[in-house]
């Protein structure tokens, strides 16, 4: 009885919040529903459409993807790269992890503003600097082949909450280890590949992890860069009417799902686009349950 | 905090080094100082560009010809700015407390008490918090649709009521390295189980509770997704990120106006951060590491 006083309040929350939207996700993604008719049983139809007739969704998937790709090894690079840089630091070492981690703060709604400001082709101060330096900086949030690596910095630059976790991984391994090492004329990097690496390895596999399941979800930035470059006033489509500028190439696999259901109501299919989503990220989860003592720490 | 950032594979530290002047220094140091130039920097421009006119904003200009510190008070006459604040502040502090009252009971529970399935919740709250919310995204708007609450903030406010899965993840985490003496002492003396949590277990798990309640309040307060689906289509519901994002379009393309708005919303989180920092960093921490 004292667990269910304890427990009652989130496992309503679960229920209702979460077992029960995705079986009704599951449910509506078998069925035509636009909000105003009942929904009406399509079977496999919304499936069909997803994998067979709609370039929108393998576009949308193959940016996300492309992200996934980019994005989650590129911050786990630059968050080693700091985490290391501040180990390295010993005088003002404090002051240097608190400008690191700075960024990471930012609302992503304003860093992602503040970006396509800075990187404005025309009269933003990165294209400046690289004019002074001879270069022709490109079009990036303008531009369909530079909009994504545009996020790829943008995500690179608030990198700081990565990094304590990282500097905390680093700070943890035994120091006797590297004395050890050292006595057997290991070098800086058989150093770092022998000790540092191996020692961080379940940290790194979280990382990757928790990268790959936020970067499926990646939809604020892309959605204010979008809007912020495009320029456009908003019509009737409200924001979502700027989705995926320029081009589509920024348009992410959550966008898409978002403007599915609440642009066009087609509820339906943003179910189904939604339930392959789940499928995706589950399997992504299901890594680390796989490993859920070593995630989770001691068991009960 | 900085005597933790010694590196362990450091040779010792002659004291030499302790006396350079702060030039050599510099040079020891350039690479980290590059660095910090390149992630401060954003800010620094963003900064300068809040205090220029609306024309000069838009040149290339880096530096302000003239300043404009009454840009921080147009963002307010110009835009109904303070409503969005106090939805913000409303949305994130309620959900903070609602966050707090049902989620310290439930990390509780999951760490200190031995009751059966309490693996498979616990494997739940881990799906939950890792599953992309835009998946139960459709059935969820269609409830708040039903209760006629779209349009408001409530559908995000009154679900933390029922627990929030990362902050059940993070308090049970921190509560698994509390011994369980000072649980078995307190039974001894008669302590019922609320006793028990709100006497000793939590004064011990103090920096934990702080650190789930400020990625709440920030979380709450830097959320575009859940305003924007639940109150794009009503505007005095909207957040400060809401407003944000739609500022350029709304006032044409007052930078500088876009910048001074952008900096209103960074500060209450970055004055956050200087005063709780510690907590800050422990919490994220947690985050990251097996308990």
């Amino acid at each position: 009885m004292t667990v269910l006083g304890f427990m009652a309040p989130a496992l309503v929350g679960i229920g209702v919040f979460f077992l029960y939207p995705l079986l009704s996700a599951v449910y509506f993604s078998f069925t035509r529903f636009d909000l105003l008719a009942a929904p009406e049983w399509v079977g496999w139809r919304n499936y069909a459409y997803l994998f067979a007739h709609d370039p929108l969704a393998v576009k949308a998937a193959l940016n996300t993807l492309w992200l996934v790709a980019v994005l989650v090894p590129v911050r786990m690079l630059a968050a080693l790269g700091t985490a290391l840089l501040l180990t390295w630091v010993r005088r003002g070492g404090g002051f240097f992890r608190t400008v690191f981690y700075l960024p990471a703060l930012a609302p992503p709604v304003a860093a992602t503003i503040a970006f396509v400001f800075l990187f404005n082709p025309a009269t933003g101060p990165v294209n400046g600097f690289l004019g002074w330096l001879g270069v022709e900086g490109p079009l990036w949030f303008d531009s369909p082949e530079w909009a994504k690596p545009s996020l790829v910095l943008l995500g690179t630059w608030a990198v700081g909450d990565l990094m304590v976790i990282f500097l905390a991984a680093l700070l943890a391994v035994p120091r006797h280890l590297y004395e050890a090492a050292e006595i057997d004329g290991a070098g800086r990097w058989q150093r770092f590949r022998h000790v540092t690496l191996p020692a961080m390895a379940p940290v790194l596999l979280f990382a990757a992890v928790t990268g790959v399941i936020q970067t499926l979800q990646y939809f604020t930035q892309a959605a204010v860069a979008a809007s912020v470059a495009s320029g456009q006033a908003t019509t009737g489509g409200g924001i979502s009417s700027t989705f995926g500028y320029p081009e589509e190439a920024t348009l992410t696999y959550p966008l898409h799902l978002y403007v599915s259901g609440f642009r066009y109501y087609d509820m339906g299919y943003a179910n189904a686009l939604a339930v392959v989503l789940f499928v995706v990220a589950f399997a992504v989860t299901l890594v680390l349950l796989r490993r859920f003592r070593e995630f989770v720490g001691s068991e009960r | 905090m900085t005597a933790t950032l010694t590196r362990p594979t450091a040779p010792p530290e002659t004291v030499r080094t302790r006396r350079d002047p702060w030039l050599v220094w510099v040079a020891r140091y350039s690479i980290p100082i590059a660095v910090a130039v390149i992630f401060i920097a954003p800010f620094g421009f963003v900064v300068l560009t809040a205090f220029m006119t609306s024309e000069q904003a838009l040149t290339s200009d880096l530096w302000p010809s003239s300043w404009h510190p009454e840009n921080f008070v147009d963002i307010f006459t110009k835009l109904p700015m303070l409503d969005y604040l106090l939805n913000s502040m409303m949305y994130a502090l309620m959900a903070t407390g609602f966050m707090l009252l049902s989620s310290i009971p439930a990390a509780y529970a999951l760490a200190k008490l031995r009751w059966r399935g309490s693996r498979a919740v616990f494997v739940v709250v881990i799906c939950m918090m890792m599953l992309p919310p835009q998946v139960v995204t459709v059935p969820l708007y269609l409830m708040w649709a039903n209760a006629g609450l779209t349009g408001t903030l409530w559908p995000l406010i009154i679900p933390m009521l029922f627990g929030d899965a990362f902050s059940i993840f993070l308090l049970r985490q921190f509560l698994l390295t509390i011994p369980d003496d000072y649980r078995d002492a307190a039974r001894i003396d008669g302590c019922s189980e609320w006793q028990v949590l709100l006497r000793v277990i939590l004064p011990l798990a103090r920096p934990a509770v702080a650190a789930v309640a400020i990625f709440q309040f920030f979380y709450a307060w830097n959320d575009f997704y859940g305003p924007l689906l639940y109150t794009s289509e009503n505007q005095e519901s909207w957040t400060l990120s809401i407003a944000l994002s739609q500022f350029k379009h709304l006032h044409h393309v007052e930078w500088n106006l876009v910048m001074a708005a952008s900096l209103l919303v960074m500060a209450p989180v970055i004055i956050m951060f200087f005063f709780a920092q510690k907590a800050f960093i422990q919490g994220v921490t947690l985050t990251g590491v097996k308990g």
